[in-house]
């Protein structure tokens, strides 16, 4: 196939997965189940995604994903509060002493900035380490990052360990899917890039890569910062999502979380950590919803066991080791989605012609 | 100014050798297997939820044996089912599944107790408060450090002594070679659980007495900052764990003192990685080079 004609294909691809969303919102409603899992899965799947990058194609086993979410989440809330609700939600910091209000789009992209910014410094003394010391001292900085945001000292900014709100968020699925398809799109071609050729190199063999020419550090360094940048997006899109913040949800859990939706979409493939996404997210919010109510069978005479709050979780944490343990793999390995579909058709091609 | 440092300094010691009987089950893991076992955190608060269920039934006496017999048949079994298919995998995998095993046992537990804080029960005798100079505290921090160093140098004995032990020391040197001198090294590894669940059980016995309330996650914090400890003193050596463990406690108790408790925590965390940045190797810990 042409280039020119994939590119065509793919841009039709994501016109016609727009109208699909334009209608399913218009079918469902805002506020549908199916609406909100595809928001929150978009979300997600950025935020793996740019787990992956690290985690999945440089070889950092980095855990400090929450962190840079977290970052991301308060810049964006903290600079778009509108003036005139900040007296309010700064209720107990005499109205905060931020005195402006960016734009959302301004808003996010900052969330983007100040986390790259602040994994560009953690990256100079943490990337020096090797795997298991770099998880942890990534897991010890996401935890001091949350400190340093519920220190009262800095309540006029961050408003210490109250809730941020009123700040604007997003109604309809669409901006979401936009803003979560530029972004991934952007990570697809990084990979594919000649830097993304030196990041796989180092996860194969760092010694290797280095007799190669590829300055490690450097190439380190960027995979940190691109990965947090996108991180921080994806926190400021969250917090949207949510519609009011507090630091003291950004625990180590939800990193734990991204990085089993990662595993479970393959370890170094992007598509896989999409629909991982959406699978997580949707199985966990939506699908088996119906374990954690009790039900009863036969006109009420039987009770089926175990249904109650929390039964949902243990049924899917238990999913979770099955593919960790036994399909360690995940969905998709480190193979594309297109580059499957690409075989395919190869194939079918390459059938006819005989 | 030492009489209001005294109650700080004491609760540091204290919450020091609650954070050393878990760091020494990161150790020894990690000096046998290379693996950081996120889950240790949650066996120890497992470990706090059996006893609080056990006690609405049992006396005490007979409850605290049961928790350890508990918490170390969870700790057998997590090995079993969750890193053992996993022996010639990617170290990577491993932490994975040590990851996804913490989450598991957080969700369980959140559904066991339908996610609220649970009482602790008084333990007779080790809860009675007790005056030291000028600071008021409870028995349990007089105990806490002298039942750590008794439990410690007993298990060091058992290393440098027996059979089992110089097994163990064989394995973490080097696993293939120990595997091919005839050592069963899954028997080896099973040993090095249960003794990081025993101590962790009895850590747990400790700790709750003195904050008697247990939710799911109670653990993960003091877990990470046991694992801190296991690094400062050189991760693989238990000496070196049992020292980092008290310097933790004492340090972040100050921290305290001095007001700035939001900061108590992420201390920890600082100074892992100040000490991984100079030090990388701990107080105690042997140097290691990569080969190609």
């Amino acid at each position: 196939m042409k280039k020119s004609t994939k590119n065509l294909i793919n841009i039709a691809l994501l016109a016609l997965m727009f109208v699909v969303l334009y209608l399913l919102e218009q079918q469902f409603g805002r506020r549908s189940m199916l609406i909100t899992v595809l928001k929150k899965g978009a979300i997600y799947a950025l935020i793996a995604v740019s787990m992956n990058l690290l985690n999945g194609f440089t070889g950092l086993f980095s855990l400090g994903q929450a962190g840079f979410m977290l970052v991301g989440a308060y810049t964006y809330a903290v600079l778009t509060i509108p003036m005139a609700k900040r007296a309010a939600v700064y209720q107990y910091y005499d109205g905060g002493i931020i005195g402006f209000t960016v734009p959302a789009i301004v808003g996010i992209l900052a969330a983007g900035a100040l986390a790259a910014l602040i994994a560009a410094l953690i990256g100079l003394p943490v990337l020096r380490l090797k795997s298991d010391y770099l998880a942890i001292a990534t897991l010890g900085f996401a935890e001091i990052i949350r400190a340093i945001i519920q220190w009262d000292t800095l309540g006029p900014i961050t408003n210490g360990s109250n809730l941020l709100k009123t700040y604007p968020t997003f109604k309809s699925v669409i901006p979401v899917f936009a803003a979560a398809t530029i972004c991934i799109g952007i990570i697809v071609l990084l990979i594919n890039s000649t830097y993304g050729r030196a990041f796989k190199a180092i996860r194969d063999d760092e010694i290797a890569a280095e007799a190669m020419g590829i300055n490690l550090f450097h190439h380190k360094q960027m995979a940190f910062v691109i990965s947090s940048f996108f991180a921080g997006i994806g926190g400021a899109l969250l917090a949207m999502y949510q519609g009011s913040l507090q630091a003291n949800a950004f625990k180590s859990s939800m990193t734990y979380e991204i990085l089993l939706i990662v595993v479970i979409g393959g370890m170094g493939s992007i598509s896989g950590s999409v629909l991982a996404s959406f699978l997580f997210i949707a199985a966990s919010e939506w699908w088996l919803r119906f374990l954690d109510t009790e039900m009863a069978l036969f006109g009420g005479t039987f009770k089926v066991p175990l249904l109650r709050s929390g039964f949902r979780m243990v049924v899917f944490s238990i999913v979770i080791m099955v593919i960790v343990l036994f399909f360690r793999r995940g969905i998709m390995g480190e193979n594309e989605l297109w580059d499957l579909v690409e075989k395919r058709t190869k194939k079918a091609k390459g059938g006819a012609k005989r | 100014m030492f009489d209001k440092i005294l109650p700080y300094l004491l609760s540091g010691i204290s919450v020091g050798g609650q954070y050393a009987l878990i760091a020494v089950g990161y150790t020894m893991v990690y000096g046998i297997l290379r693996l950081i076992n996120f889950a240790h955190g949650d066996i120890f608060t497992a470990a706090g939820f059996f006893m609080v269920y056990l006690c609405t039934a049992l006396p005490v006496q007979i409850s605290i044996p049961l928790v350890i017999i508990l918490t170390v048949l969870l700790g057998f079994t997590v090995e079993r089912i969750a890193y053992k298919p996993l022996r010639s995998a990617p170290r990577m995998s491993v932490m994975i599944s040590a990851i996804g095993v913490s989450y598991l046992l957080q969700n369980l537990m959140w559904y066991v107790t339908g996610g609220l804080a649970k009482q602790y029960p008084t333990i007779p005798w080790i809860s009675n408060s007790i005056t030291i100079g000028t600071a008021t505290t409870k028995v349990v921090t007089l105990i806490t450090p002298l039942l750590t160093i008794l439990l410690v140098i007993a298990l060091v004995t058992i290393i440098q002594k027996t059979k089992i032990g110089m097994a163990m020391r064989a394995v973490s040197k080097d696993f293939e070679t120990a595997q091919l001198m005839g050592i069963k090294i899954d028997s080896v590894i099973s040993t090095t659980f249960i003794i990081g669940s025993l101590l962790a059980a009895v850590g747990s016995v400790l700790y709750f007495s003195n904050y008697t309330s247990v939710t799911p996650t109670v653990g993960a914090m003091p877990g990470l900052k046991a694992f801190v400890a296991a690094v400062f003193g050189g991760i693989g050596s238990i000496p070196g764990a049992v020292i980092g463990a008290f310097i933790i406690g004492i340090c972040e108790n100050i921290i305290k003192a001095l007001g700035y408790t939001t900061f108590s925590d992420a201390f920890t965390f600082a100074l892992l990685i100040v000490i991984l940045l100079f030090k990388p190797t701990g107080l105690f810990g042997e140097k290691t080079s990569e080969k190609v």
